[in-house]
């Protein structure tokens, strides 16, 4: 197998994300989940919406659409729906899918339109330079939780399970191999597939809170992670502070495009 | 020609989409313009297109637009608030410069307004409403059979040129009932996105001269590019060149402004000899029709100048008929297009306006052509 590189447009290096950043891990994984799956590279649309994670997109060698904050899974609902033959994948972040894209989030989810949605979940607003996010943890700092963010956070998996996404999953850039594990059977499910992939950014939110660098992020990262099995057996406060990684939910549904298939089949000819 | 029917306009955009060769529609319900959404849903299927109702404005102008890279010929409808919302993506697609088609069937508003109320308020909202410079092209009906005709013009332009067009329309055209004869396909003419003729090593979305456009290939034909509404330069690719980003925004303008005698379209009646030129466009252009009729058999000499393309707006045209002359423009707001026109003329203009959720009435144009 070839290392990748005509995945890629590599004359668009280098990246913009900062040294130590857990996005080109992410990114790397979904490369290596295409490759491995022996996807068709000119029938692959990869969209993302505004942020660092979004920005993967331009280096990637594909369809690329870079769109408005939030709106990823809009955009990317038309190009799968108007020619389903396509393989959408979008790139997302934890501020874009969960906060300004949350309704489009869980609306696509609901649907059950064969899309894989990976958000890149690193805690904090990064390009704007480290606010708070949905995702963020209560009590963390970010520049405009300066005192501590009071906020609650979203369980992102949970939400999309709730909306009835087909496929969850759960995982961490320093569980590498899992994360790629997920991301091909994310892409390999006829439906609506959420992949959250937990990442760092040394940049602001490591700093902010003190946690050190990307290796003390990705030690920090082995060291919350509970696998699911493990956490069905830990108690509320043994759980505290820590998050599940795993497949949370893998149940085939109705998948939108099919569906709408079959209403195209009823409907045609008929006057 | 085929039978003549009992049509509403709304019903007429649709008849005018399908004839154009729509392939996609997406849209959130909102008064009065949900017989399109209604009636496209029931369409498509049985045309092999794409229909689907989207959780808000904001993701019907995504999906819509997203679709469009896919090469269907996409569409979405609504009102003034959903007109709002759809704001941000709109200018997604202008930067990015993909083909779509835009309705929105004004109400009275700001805000939710009088939902079921005639307006012409959101005229410089379709000019300006999303940030940055950027041209644009809206066109504005006044009766059922000139939805049909504008609908099919709208999608014709907006493959041409790579720009969002706006319809215009308003309560009244959009729930008014007409008897018209929709023409047989083949009597109008309908215009396709053009292909390259480049190999996909070759191929740059955006390599154009400032008066005009490159091909858009569809995602999924073997051509891999970029589309970002970050200013790009003519690869699609997000630049940062001085260079480069004024040569995008211009080209932006310049494509419609040179494009003028194409795009332009407008009505001038009885003006020639006219002492008193009434400008009015939309359903308001009906009673303007009606006042100029009324004023004639009373002997006064009044022509009317009616703008079917909006915007852009047909100035040089207006400044032909109107110079020196008497002019009163009649809409349903506090004076829009009236601002445009005294721009336009450099004289002092009349204005007859309403605001109140109903009609202009011949009457009330009449009285202002007769100084009452």
């Amino acid at each position: 197998m070839s290392n990748g590189r005509e995945l890629l447009r590599i004359n668009k290096m280098p990246h913009i994300w900062c040294p130590g950043c857990g996005n080109g891990i992410i990114t790397s994984q979904v490369l290596r989940a295409i490759q491995e799956l022996g996807l068709d590279q000119d029938k692959i649309v990869v969209v993302s919406g505004i942020g660092c994670s979004s920005r993967a997109p331009g280096y990637l060698d594909f369809c690329t659409l870079h769109t408005t904050h939030g709106r990823a899974l809009a955009f990317a609902t038309g190009v799968k729906y108007a020619n389903p033959d396509l393989k959408v994948i979008v790139l997302t972040g934890d501020g874009d899918s969960a906060a300004i894209g949350g309704n489009h989030l869980i609306h696509a989810c609901r649907r059950n339109i064969d899309i894989t949605t990976i958000v890149f979940n690193n805690s904090i607003y990064g390009m704007t330079s480290g606010q708070y996010s949905p995702l963020t943890p209560t009590g963390s700092l970010a520049t405009t939780s300066p005192y501590g963010n009071i906020d609650r956070s979203f369980d992102l998996c949970a939400l999309g399970q709730a909306a009835g996404a087909t496929y969850v999953a759960r995982t961490t850039t320093y569980h590498t191999n899992q994360l790629r594990d997920y991301i091909k059977k994310a892409l390999q499910n006829k439906g609506f597939s959420l992949v959250e992939a937990v990442t760092h950014c040394p940049t602001y939110f490591g700093r902010k809170n003190k946690i050190g660098g990307p290796v003390e992020m990705l030690n920090w990262q082995k060291d919350h992670a509970v696998p699911l099995k493990a956490a069905e057996k830990m108690s509320e406060e043994e759980m505290a502070g820590k998050f599940t990684i795993g497949e949370l939910y893998n149940k085939p549904a109705m998948e939108y495009c099919e569906a709408y298939a079959k209403v195209i089949a009823g409907a045609e000819g008929k006057k | 020609m085929t039978k003549p029917k009992l049509m509403q306009g709304n019903e007429a955009c649709v008849a005018g989409a399908l004839a154009a060769g729509i392939g996609f529609y997406a849209g959130y319900p909102i008064t009065p313009s949900t017989e399109i959404a209604e009636l496209l849903a029931e369409a498509l299927p049985k045309i092999g297109g794409y229909f689907i109702q989207m959780e808000d404005e904001i993701s019907s102008m995504g999906a819509t637009i997203g679709a469009s890279l896919t090469g269907k010929k996409s569409m979405t409808a609504t009102s003034g608030p959903g007109f709002s919302l759809k704001q941000e993506n709109l200018g997604y697609a202008v930067m990015t410069e993909v083909p779509c088609v835009v309705v929105n069937v004004q109400r009275s508003g700001p805000s939710t307004g009088v939902p079921t109320a005639p307006a012409q308020g959101d005229v410089m909202q379709a000019r300006w409403g999303t940030h940055g410079d950027h041209a644009i092209i809206a066109l504005s009906p006044s009766s059922v059979r000139e939805c049909f005709d504008v609908t099919v013009r709208a999608f014709n332009l907006s493959e041409k040129y790579r720009i969002p067009v706006i319809l215009l329309f308003d309560e009244i055209v959009g729930h008014m009932r007409e008897r018209i004869e929709i023409p047989e396909p083949g009597t109008y003419e309908v215009i396709d996105r053009s292909k390259t003729t480049l190999p996909p090593s070759e191929y740059k979305p955006y390599d154009a001269p400032l008066d005009g456009v490159a091909p858009l290939v569809p995602f999924g034909t073997g051509y891999r590019y970029h589309v970002t509404g970050l200013t790009h330069d003519r690869t699609g690719f997000a630049t940062s060149k001085p260079k480069e980003i004024d040569y995008k925004l211009r080209r932006l303008s310049t494509k419609i402004e040179m494009n003028l005698q194409d795009i332009l379209q407008w009505e001038s009646l009885q003006c020639e000899d006219a002492d008193v030129i009434v400008v009015a466009y939309g359903g308001t252009a009906r009673s303007a029709k009606a006042a100029m009729e009324m004023a004639r058999e009373k002997g006064l000499k009044v022509g009317l100048f009616r703008p079917v393309t909006i915007w852009p707006f047909p100035g040089d045209e207006l400044i032909k008929v109107a110079t020196g002359k008497r002019v009163i423009v009649a809409e349903m707001n506090l004076g829009q297009m009236a601002t445009e026109v005294e721009r336009i003329l450099k004289q002092d203009i009349e204005k007859v306006n309403r605001v109140d959720g109903e009609p202009l009435t011949p009457q009330e144009i009449l009285d202002q052509i007769e100084g009452v």
